[in-house]
């Protein structure tokens, strides 16, 4: 990683400034969709979760759902946005097979969220990143063309889901903020249960605007909008192709035409489309089916009340209070798991050990395992009992390293591990004077050469008497044995 | 029983409980007179067997608590039935049968009403005399070869010719009233929201209105009653207390302050007109009202808004007819976007396509500003007048129409003059208020003429009362000699 920011499209005379905005689409997290019952379970049969008003059988009427309102609402106060006590629920009207009614209810001029914040940690500072708005519109549903050749099928299981449009500032210029930007909404958003962010199952996707300037430039470029990218990485990717793309088109005298574009993942590149001209008319009119939404002050008060600390005042909070740098409280906060995981251990143990031993070696076994925190063989029960045994000296780190393997094998309690498996601290004077006498005695020369100056030795001796202990004797008594029995 | 044919709902019911009449005796009555009756074409789906196997049910259980106990009703072709096919007048729902029962009829079977059939409308409401049906145009039993107004034009035959004894409606411009005015009957218009709109096939959703149409103001009240009341499953439904417009119904007008708008006094009105509303007018003042000349000034500019307005609401929410989920598929077409040219352009008749067009114009970027938006303002003004008004008066007397009922054909092919029709009605629903049309005169070729009062918001049992009380006065009798059958 850079301490500064340095990134831009470099060519032969010009270097340049890539600009991005984004919109990303949010699934809230709900148990029905956004104007009808049904359920929103992800991965049910086609057509099993659909409503006759999800398929727009005539004269079904939308009534909107109060629990997606307040998911909507608690997003927007985690952005640190402005809460518009009256929206408008639009009709957005284009024709498609998975849309069934002809036009998908959407906010346009009303959004029921304006203006907010995110803020960045980047390697070169923290960076605040604007937002423009937060609105609430349905879900389309699916169309599935590669069933057979000669037919499409349509599957309206996620017909009226509700989701949050989120859309940016165009204040993100590289990749890499993108990255951060996505990963910190969706860590906002689990803190608040408001979307899971799962990108597998689509939760969480996102267009990409892009345009490029000349370094120093005033006014913003020409942009294309990269539709519906599903993964961080990908839209990493079209980023950088699609900014050099453009630079290409202008360093060779051309103009960039402001388009929709696709990102094909295979071929790592951006292709048309639709061009502005053949952009769609959606001819936008409030939605005469819904009265406009109004909600109290009372409401967003509420819900600000019950809102639970966010990532950025945790953060705040773990470096004042349990002294870790900056890097060690973002990855214990990235999510709320680790953070409530981390909390619990150091209820009892120490709070050093425990930041060592969760970065290091619980989330080495974590990802190896492809596992959430809260599916940890080890628990945080556990793990700060463990800390506690190396603490008081009753194991070395180096057996505690083997015990935790056990543990992650086992699930076991520690202290039972150490039992069964023999792996007690040896911390009995006379034997390890036993032990140490007998290393001495195979290592004359060695002692000749110590006394005569080589005083690195005193490690070999250290290491000799460990590997004979089998790893548990007492490092302390260890060093005590030791320095008494080489003056002599 | 021919009797049955003359006399209203209200003294049906009666019958009814004192057990004069079965429901199944009423059932076959209607269904003879419904068979005797095809050349009206006002039915585009009949269900006898079901209908008789639900008057039975009724005889054997004898339950009278509800409202209407056992009355076979038939309503417009766009309330969805549960089981029984509903077509909007359109041949893109030719063959739709809905698995769920909208709010207003649910509320009229839970009142113990049992299904006579549906009736033919205008193509999904857009007309203004039965004429865009794809089923065809239905005839007014006044007389062969005259409609009998629209959109709810079947709705309006079949009551006058007796094949049900009520009806509802639905009345985005003037649907209801307009065709109760043609036809010597009673038809209201309620407060939007009052009525839920779940499950009636939508044509412009923040107009439309379901309502009663019937013999006679009493009726009025009863069936209002029937199918009023909140629904959480519409979220434009008013949540308030359930009111008994029959059970308050009273003869009011002494002491009544009734408001008579200059700008409603429209250039070419036909003498016959003029002469009907100032009859109105001396009913009133004979009876202690008090008429106060008052101003809407907006009122010219309604006709084009609404034909903004409802057009753009249509052009969306006709968008799910699209071969895809229910409804006719064109056969022709090699892609999705062939299909759905094909099957839309002929799953809709031309005056369909024409508000889809408009509709879809008037909402197209860069034109939104000057037409949606404008629309939009425009109607606030119209709101304002009538609020404005109605710190002065308590109702408002207007024509219902700007004539009687026309020839079939005559203004078929010429639009304008068609939507003219709805310049006394459309007012109404643009500020969402409640309004009733009362049979009030006839013209010099016998046909009726209606009168409409207009209140404020959820003031329905107001106008009820003074139509109650007008409709004594005025005394409007209409014999027909059942050419048809």
């Amino acid at each position: 990683m850079k301490d500064k920011f340095d990134y831009f499209i470099k060519t032969e005379n010009n270097k340049w400034e890539v600009i991005i905005g984004l919109e990303v689409h949010a699934q809230v997290t709900s148990k029905s969709k956004l104007f009808s019952s049904s359920s929103t379970k992800f991965g049910e049969k086609p057509n099993t979760q659909v409503s006759l008003v999800d398929s727009a059988f005539p004269g079904m009427l939308p009534v909107i759902n109060k629990f997606c309102i307040e998911q909507a609402v608690k997003t927007g106060l985690g952005l640190n946005a402005k809460i518009n006590l009256r929206s408008i629920f639009d009709r957005k009207n284009y024709f498609y097979a998975d849309l069934p009614a002809g036009y998908q209810i959407s906010q346009y001029k009303n959004p029921i969220v304006g203006e907010g914040s995110v803020t960045l940690d980047m390697p070169y500072g923290t960076k605040k990143v604007g937002i423009e708005r937060l609105h609430l519109e349905q879900d389309a549903g699916k169309s599935i063309h590669d069933l057979s050749p000669d037919n499409t099928f349509v599957d309206l299981n996620r017909s009226g889901v509700a989701l949050m449009e989120i859309v940016s500032k165009p204040d993100l210029r590289s990749p890499d903020e993108v990255n951060s930007y996505v990963k910190k909404l969706r860590t906002i958003m689990r803190y608040l249960g408001t979307c899971d962010g799962n990108m597998q199952e689509g939760s969480l996707r996102a267009d990409v605007n892009v345009s490029v300037r000349k370094q120093g430039e005033k006014k913003f470029g020409t942009r294309c909008e990269i539709k519906n990218v599903n993964s961080i990485k990908f839209m990493e990717m079209a980023i950088e192709s699609e900014a050099k793309r453009q630079v290409e088109l202008i360093e060779s005298g051309k103009k960039i035409e402001q388009e929709t574009r696709l990102f094909d993942t295979k071929k790592n590149e951006t292709r048309s489309m639709r061009s502005k001209e053949e952009a769609h008319d959606y001819r936008y009119f409030p939605d005469p089916d819904l009265l406009p939404l109004v909600i109290k002050q009372s409401f967003v008060d509420n819900l600000k009340n019950e809102l639970p600390e966010l990532p950025d005042k945790k953060k705040e909070r773990f470096i004042n209070k349990f002294k870790l740098t900056p890097y060690e409280a973002n990855v214990l906060i990235s999510e709320n798991n680790i953070s409530e995981y981390f909390e619990e251990v150091i209820k009892t143990a120490d709070i050093k050990l425990a930041k060592n031993w969760i970065i290091v070696e619980l989330f080495a076994v974590l990802n190896d395992k492809n596992l959430d925190i809260k599916d940890s063989p080890v628990s945080s029960k556990n793990l700060a009992n463990l800390l506690n045994l190396i603490s008081s000296g009753e194991i070395s780190g180096k057996i505690a390293k083997k015990v935790f393997e056990l543990m992650v094998q086992s699930g076991d309690e520690p202290s039972k591990i150490i039992k069964d498996k023999g792996l007690q601290q040896q911390s009995d004077p006379k034997e390890l004077e036993k032990i140490v006498k007998n290393v001495l005695e195979k290592n004359l020369d060695k002692i000749t050469q110590y006394k005569a100056g080589k005083e690195k030795l005193y490690g070999f001796f250290v290491g000799e008497v460990m590997k004979a202990s089998s790893g548990k004797a007492n490092p302390k008594l260890v060093n005590d044995i030791l320095k008494k029995e080489l003056k002599k | 029983m021919n009797d049955l044919n003359d006399i209203s709902l209200s003294e049906i019911i009666k019958l009814v409980k004192s057990k004069k009449i079965s429901s199944l005796d009423l059932a076959n009555h209607f269904i003879n007179n419904i068979k005797k009756g095809k050349k009206l074409n006002s039915f585009i789906t009949t269900c006898f067997d079901q209908t008789i196997k639900d008057s039975k049910n009724f005889d054997k259980k004898q339950n009278f608590d509800g409202l209407l106990p056992g009355i076979p009703i038939a309503v417009k072709d766009l309330f969805c039935t549960k089981n029984i096919k509903t077509t909007a007048g359109s041949k893109i729902l030719e063959n739709f049968v809905p698995t769920y029962e909208s709010t207003v009829t649910n509320n009229l079977w839970k009142e113990g009403a049992i299904l006579l059939g549906k009736l033919n409308c205008d193509e999904f409401a857009m007309g203004s005399s039965n004429e865009t049906s794809f089923f065809g145009n239905v005839i007014n039993p006044l007389e062969n070869n005259f409609v009998p107004g629209g959109s709810s034009g079947g709705s309006a035959t079949a009551l006058a010719a007796s094949l049900t004894p009520a009806t509802i409606g639905t009345d985005t411009g003037g649907s209801i009233r307009q065709p109760a005015s043609f036809t010597g009957t009673v038809g209201l218009k309620p407060t939007y929201g009052l009525c839920s709109r779940w499950g009636i096939v939508a044509f412009a959703s923040s107009l439309d209105q379901a309502g009663p149409m019937t013999k006679n103001v009493e009726d009025c009240a009863l069936m209002l009653e029937a199918i009023s009341g909140y629904d959480k499953k519409d979220s434009t439904s008013i949540n308030r207390k359930k009111e008994n417009y029959s059970k308050n119904l009273k003869r009011t007008i002494k002491g009544i302050k009734i408001g008579i708008p200059k700008e409603y006094r429209v250039d070419n009105m036909p003498k016959e007109i003029e002469q009907l509303w100032k009859n109105g007018i001396d009913i009133l003042k004979k009876s202690g009202a008090k008429i106060i000349d008052i101003s809407l000034p907006h009122t010219k500019y309604a006709l084009p808004t609404y034909y903004i307005v409802a057009p753009a609401e249509a052009s969306s929410n006709l968008a799910r007819y699209d071969g895809i989920k229910y409804g006719y598929r064109s056969k022709k077409g090699n892609n999705l976007i062939e299909m759905y040219e094909h099957t839309r352009a002929e799953g809709f008749g031309d005056e369909v396509k024409r508000r889809v067009l408009i509709g879809t114009y008037v909402l197209s970027s860069g034109y939104y500003d000057a037409y949606y938006l404008k629309a939009q303002k425009v109607r606030k003004l119209i709101k304002v007048d009538f609020d404005n008004s109605f710190k002065e008066v308590d109702a408002i007397l207007t024509p219902s129409t700007p004539s009687s009922a026309f020839k079939i054909g005559e203004k078929a092919n010429d639009p304008i003059s068609m939507y003219l029709n709805d310049i006394f009605t459309v007012p109404v629903n643009l500020a969402g208020l409640p309004a009733i049309s009362i049979p009030a005169g006839k013209d010099h070729k016998g046909h009726p003429l209606g009168l409409q009062l207009i209140s404020k918001e959820l003031e329905e049992q107001k106008i009820l009362n003074i139509a109650f009380a007008m409709e004594k006065e005025i005394d409007f009798k209409q014999s027909l000699n059942r050419w048809w059958e």
